[in-house]
């Protein structure tokens, strides 16, 4: 090490060596740490994000030679107006997926957190969450046995004096959309309130005490104060509802498979009927980076918007 | 942009990947039953002896054979159909130097995986193949002219082998064979027994005009006169009444060239156009169930065998069901055609098998293709399990079927057809996605009275051309 007849200068030297050692050692083992799960994203999604959006510039059945083909991809998706179709299909699927399940939520876990805070509210939480654990492949095949003719939702509007306005709902034009929505939120509602109830406990119960002495109601303790203090967690609760709307595929594809006619048809379906089904995967992989791009468009101002200092 | 908001991105760039990542795997869902084949030999004179259980040493020099050695034959079959794994067994049991690595999957997921099945590094000597053009246009089939020639393929009734013809342009039904059929199934019109002496039907309807008649009668009785499926996870089952109402309107062979791909077929034609409008009208009156749109395949065959439905346009694969759920009760009749005295018409298609283009116990697969049609046992598997012709050279004695099952009767619409000539292929394999992005949606707009006939079959051409236009 530095060789000085000065030992408590040398030792500071030392120190200050060592530390700066130190810190480069820090590093490389953060980097050694992450190394791993760095490599296994840059395998599984990096690298195929960076080949979707080649594949979208060639003509390419996934077995032969690779054709360029500009952007013509692109002009195919829109001037087809099925596939153009799905992309409204999917911000349909925002009110049912995102919008619905994001104010439910927080109605939800502001009423949980107002009158049920013991055990009755961890049985709610958990009931609303328990969609978040089982199979969406599952979940969607049953949801298709309840909502058909024959099925127990028909079997209690009949039973209710309601007869007149069962349906086969998956296969009805003007409810299939309306159908899956209900699944997506039976299935996102509970992520929501979980989510947004540990929010509400971390909030300040000064702020309500003083709201309920001046005689405050609910609905304005929840306009005034829970709202605007969860803007960030709401932020999320939008962020990843929108991404789910917009990139849905398991639960369409396990209920209505895009139909009646195309009514439930969204981008995930298409890319999976265009690529697997069609072997065009140019075409599909340039849905699938339309697709990416819409959603970051709509994702970033969500972003900002629940960033904003209050 | 700050840093805050770089991550921001990153984080959403993740969670959308993941959120995107299910989409490429396929969730198992109902499979479309493609329609079956049947090609019948016209005379079934026993003549000529199957061949024995006994390997055929002698002929080692001349036709391609499994040998004595230890074989592995690599194959990959469709879940929940039972024949090729019995036959498999059988095969086993009569050459027991051959033993199987059998792999399955899902028909929905061999769509998908074929591709990198036959080109990746353990190509299979044995596959069921949902579809074949692109497979052969790309050399990833093995061509099975020589085959042919060494087991006297060629010499069998022509259609058995047509559909599996890929010319060099890629058009099917001519050119070099790629493939060979397990079996030959047959579709047309089951019925209830029950409810159709009910509604008084002593004999099958001889003409389309009688068929109307019996579902007039039907619905009149309370009774749905048809029952169908139709939702995109099974696919429209609707198009079959379509296909035999073409078929009874007009010629098959320009359903067949279409289905083909010949240069300038369309499926919008005048006959084509009245066989759409019948439809409709059939889908007006109501007989066809309220909710077909959201009835899977699986739903359809449960529902009709606990008696709803008089009648249901299906296939013979399912003839060992009907006979299981409804013994006894079940009947088949081939669609009549508009004027009696014009022979009737039927979809069908082989049980389709191929045999990779690297594979490396070609000749042995070759062989078991072989032994499937001549062997007596494996043609009698074939009827039994499979419930459809066995195919193979004219003058083979058809095996035995149990008395009062319904495959005798298929059986025999089969051989009626065999003499006709008019069997064709089905209109939803005319290319990989005409079911599910043309057929299928726009039969589904019909029922909803969204769509009228001649819009039906100009979007379905529509399709067609942009999708044959890559």
């Amino acid at each position: 090490m530095t060789k000085s007849d000065n030992r408590p200068a040398a030792a500071a030297v030392s120190r200050r060596i060592s530390r700066s050692k130190m810190v480069r050692r820090e590093t490389i083992i953060g980097w050694l740490f992450i190394l791993p799960a760095l490599l296994m994203y840059a395998t599984f999604v990096l690298l195929p994000l960076l080949l979707s959006i080649q594949y979208s510039f060639f003509r390419w059945n996934g077995i032969g030679p690779m054709i360029w083909v500009g952007l013509k991809n692109y002009r195919t998706i829109m001037e087809v107006p099925d596939l153009l179709g799905t992309i409204f299909n999917a911000f349909r699927l925002v009110v049912w997926f995102s919008f619905i399940p994001v104010g439910l939520g927080l109605v939800v876990a502001s009423v949980i957190h107002r009158v049920a805070t013991g055990r009755f509210g961890t049985v709610a939480r958990t009931v609303l969450f328990l969609p978040q654990v089982i199979p969406l492949v599952a979940a969607g095949i049953i949801w298709g046995w309840l909502l058909a003719l024959p099925g127990l939702i028909n079997q209690v509007l009949r039973a209710v004096g309601l007869g007149a306005i069962t349906r086969a709902w998956l296969g009805d034009f003007d409810w299939a959309l309306p159908a899956v929505g209900l699944i997506g939120i039976w299935v996102l509602l509970g992520f929501c309130t979980v989510l947004l109830s540990t929010a509400i406990t971390k909030i300040d119960p000064a702020f309500y005490e003083s709201a309920r002495i001046d005689g405050a109601s609910w609905f304005t303790e929840f306009v005034k104060i829970t709202i605007p203090l969860l803007r960030h967690e709401i932020g999320v609760c939008l962020t990843v509802t929108v991404i789910a709307a917009l990139a849905a595929f398991d639960i369409v594809y396990v209920s209505t498979a895009g139909g009646p006619g195309n009514s439930t048809a969204v981008p995930g379906i298409q890319i999976y009927i265009l690529a697997f089904t069609e072997q065009r995967i140019g075409l599909a992989s340039a849905l699938a980076v339309m697709l990416m791009v819409l959603v970051l468009i709509v994702i970033l101002p969500i972003q900002r918007l629940s960033r904003e200092s209050t | 942009m700050n840093k805050q908001s770089v991550r921001w991105l990153l984080a959403s760039l993740l969670v959308l990947t993941f959120l995107l990542l299910p989409a490429c795997v396929a969730p198992a869902t109902t499979v479309a039953p493609t329609a079956a084949a049947t090609r019948v030999p016209a005379t079934a004179v026993a003549t000529t002896a199957p061949p024995s259980t006994v390997p055929p040493e002698t002929s080692a020099a001349t036709v391609p054979n499994c040998g004595t050695d230890p074989v592995v034959l690599n194959a990959y079959f469709e879940t929940g159909f039972d024949l090729p794994f019995k036959l498999a067994e059988e095969f086993t049991k009569q050459y027991p130097n051959v033993t199987w690595d059998i792999k399955q999957d899902q028909f929905t997921n061999l769509i998908n995986s074929t591709p990198r099945l036959l080109s990746g590094d353990n190509p299979p000597d044995l596959i069921r193949l949902p579809t074949m053009v692109s497979f052969a246009k790309e050399g990833l089939l093995k061509n099975l002219d020589d085959y042919a020639t060494a087991f006297g393929w060629n010499d069998w009734p022509v259609p058995q082998l047509d559909q599996n013809r890929v010319a060099a342009d890629g058009t099917r039904g001519s050119g070099s064979l790629y493939a060979m059929g397990l079996n030959y199934s047959l579709t047309g019109v089951f019925y209830n027994k029950t409810l159709a002496a009910q509604i008084g039907m002593t004999e099958p309807p001889k003409t389309v005009a009688e068929f109307d008649d019996l579902l007039a009668k039907a619905k009149a009785a309370g009774l749905l006169p048809i029952m169908q499926w139709g939702s995109a996870k099974s696919g429209m089952g609707l198009a079959f009444p379509l296909q035999n109402l073409m078929a009874a309107y007009g010629p098959v062979e320009p359903i067949n060239d279409w289905i083909f791909q010949k240069p300038g077929a369309t499926i919008d034609t005048p006959s084509n156009l009245l066989a759409a409008q019948h439809l409709q009208q059939w889908i007006e009156n109501g007989y066809f169930p309220p909710d077909i749109n959201a009835i899977e395949y699986t739903d359809a065959n449960a529902r009709f065998t606990q008696g709803e439905g008089v009648f249901i346009f299906n296939g013979d694969w399912e003839n060992a069901r009907y006979d299981k759920d409804m013994p006894g009760n079940v009947g088949f009749f081939l669609f009549p055609p508009a004027e009696a005295g014009q022979p009737p018409a039927a979809m069908s298609a082989p049980l389709t098998f191929g045999i990779a283009a690297k594979a490396k116990n070609a000749d042995c697969a070759a062989f078991f293709l072989n032994w499937v049609a001549t062997n007596e046992v494996a043609r009698q598997i074939n009827v039994t399990v499979g419930g459809s012709n066995p195919g193979g050279p004219s003058g083979l004695p058809m095996p035995s079927v149990p008395a009062g099952s319904v495959t005798n009767e298929t059986l025999a619409a089969g051989i009626v057809i065999g003499e006709a000539g008019t069997s064709m292929d089905f209109i939803a394999n005319a290319t990989s996605a005409i079911f599910a992005q043309g057929w299928t949606p726009e039969l589904q707009k019909m029922v909803g009275g969204k769509q009228d006939a001649a819009g039906l079959l100009k979007a379905v051409q529509a399709e067609y051309e942009r999708e044959l236009s890559e």
